[in-house]
């Protein structure tokens, strides 16, 4: 049963979602809390399946709704299920992952005004049926997740010379001089960082450049 | 008096809610490509920002903290309506939104061709629903959370207008290929937030 569901076409939604357009790189969708939680591996790790799970999870309800929902209030009824959603992932968070929970504070909150979800909702699940839509959901949670995970590795490598919490940069490294980069803790190393990555993707793939809505 | 203004320029320029909390960064991005647009969206946000603060701090502070429905009955002292949060601000966002549109409709339409377009979108724009979040999480008063919510407004207006007048400018600029359009935009956008870092530890 599993393997029938992930047929050819399936899997080609989840590799558009990826690659060829992926959610933050070129949709230029989610890029807030894509910024703001990367400064640890973890808190990352964690915003990426609380994302995935409710981009996925709306698209299914959405898309299985969407003869009924009248097209004058779509968007508050969208907005509606996506909120729930993130209450479920907020409580669930709360209960299990504290201390994560409260490291990513409002931005578990700010799930729900995250364009990817909302976007795909109205862009993918408002026109094709649930199964589809579910693997575009996944698909697109992962795509935003790559990124996320990437960048979140660059800067708490460089930050703080650590992954997971763990030491990887060696003491020796310290000794000999080696100082932890600061600028990857704040702000602005984010945006740097999403700026090259965009970047090199864009230099492998030149054909994606023409696709640049922002251009 | 000074706490508040100290607490207006922190939200304005220290702590820039685009710039070092990184919200409303997808409007920002695509609206920023011409002045006009920049301005008006700014403006947008800052009206909206400072009505939906103070607003949902109405609901938060009355309804859904804890112990807020006490001064219904004594019986209700107990109930923590606070997971209702995320649902109950962003209908109140999304009604503040509808309500302000159709009285800038009706009181002034010129105000309203100007900011007409723009005024549908910031009900997602993640700064709205993140100044209110900010506003609960860090248990402001009232007076407080009009404050932090014009000054939050001001300073996204302040950083897109900025943002739209560098980007005029960068048209005449010779970028390599791949990192024109959203590539470089990150990077200035980047240099902007160490600019305004240098804001950090002024006080009033």
């Amino acid at each position: 049963m599993a393997m029938t569901l992930i047929t050819k076409q399936n899997r080609k939604i989840v590799k558009d979602a990826l690659w060829e357009n992926n959610p933050i790189t070129l949709q230029v969708l989610g890029i807030c809390s894509a910024l703001a939680v990367t400064v640890q591996l973890k808190t990352a790790l964690v915003m990426s399946i609380a994302l995935t799970f409710v981009v996925a999870m709306s698209n299914v309800v959405i898309s299985s709704l969407r003869n009924l929902i009248p097209s004058k209030i779509r968007i508050i009824v969208e907005l509606s299920v996506i909120s729930t959603l993130v209450i479920l992932a907020d409580q669930v968070l709360k209960a299990y992952m504290y201390d994560v929970s409260k490291q990513l504070s409002v931005f578990v909150g700010l799930i729900i005004t995250n364009c990817i979800v909302m976007g795909r909702a109205e862009a993918f699940a408002m026109a094709n049926p649930p199964g589809k839509s579910f693997w575009d959901g996944l698909g697109n949670g992962l795509g935003y997740s790559a990124v996320l995970i990437t960048v979140a590795i660059a800067r708490e490598i460089l930050g703080s010379g650590k992954i997971f919490g763990f030491q990887i940069v060696p003491q020796a490294f310290y000794d000999a001089g080696y100082v932890n980069n600061g600028v990857m803790v704040l702000a602005p190393g984010a945006f740097f960082l999403l700026g090259i990555i965009i970047w090199a993707q864009r230099a492998l793939s030149p054909q994606l450049s023409s696709k640049d809505a922002t251009k | 008096m000074e706490h508040y203004l100290s607490l207006a320029v922190k939200s304005m320029f220290v702590e820039n809610i685009l710039l070092a909390y990184f919200l409303g960064m997808c409007s920002f991005l695509a609206c920023s490509k011409k002045m006009e647009t920049a301005i008006g969206l700014g403006l947008a946000v800052t009206f909206v920002l400072t009505i939906t603060t103070p607003a949902n701090w109405a609901i938060n502070h009355y309804l859904l903290d804890k112990g807020a429905l006490a001064w219904i009955s004594p019986a209700l002292a107990k109930v923590d309506l606070s997971f209702l949060s995320f649902i109950a601000f962003i209908a109140v966002i999304a009604t503040m939104v509808q309500i302000v549109e159709l009285s800038i409709d009706r009181i002034s339409p010129k105000l309203y061709t100007a900011l007409g377009i723009f005024l549908p979108l910031i009900a997602v724009n993640c700064s709205i629903l993140g100044g209110s979040l900010f506003m609960a999480e860090r248990k402001y008063n009232f007076l407080e959370s009009v404050v932090f919510g014009f000054g939050a407004g001001a300073g996204w207006a302040l950083a897109i207008i900025a943002m739209s007048a560098i980007r005029s400018k960068l048209k005449y600029s010779n970028i390599p290929e791949s990192l024109q359009g959203l590539g470089i935009t990150m990077i200035i956008t980047g240099l902007m937030a160490m600019g305004f870092m240098c804001f950090a530890g002024i006080q009033l």
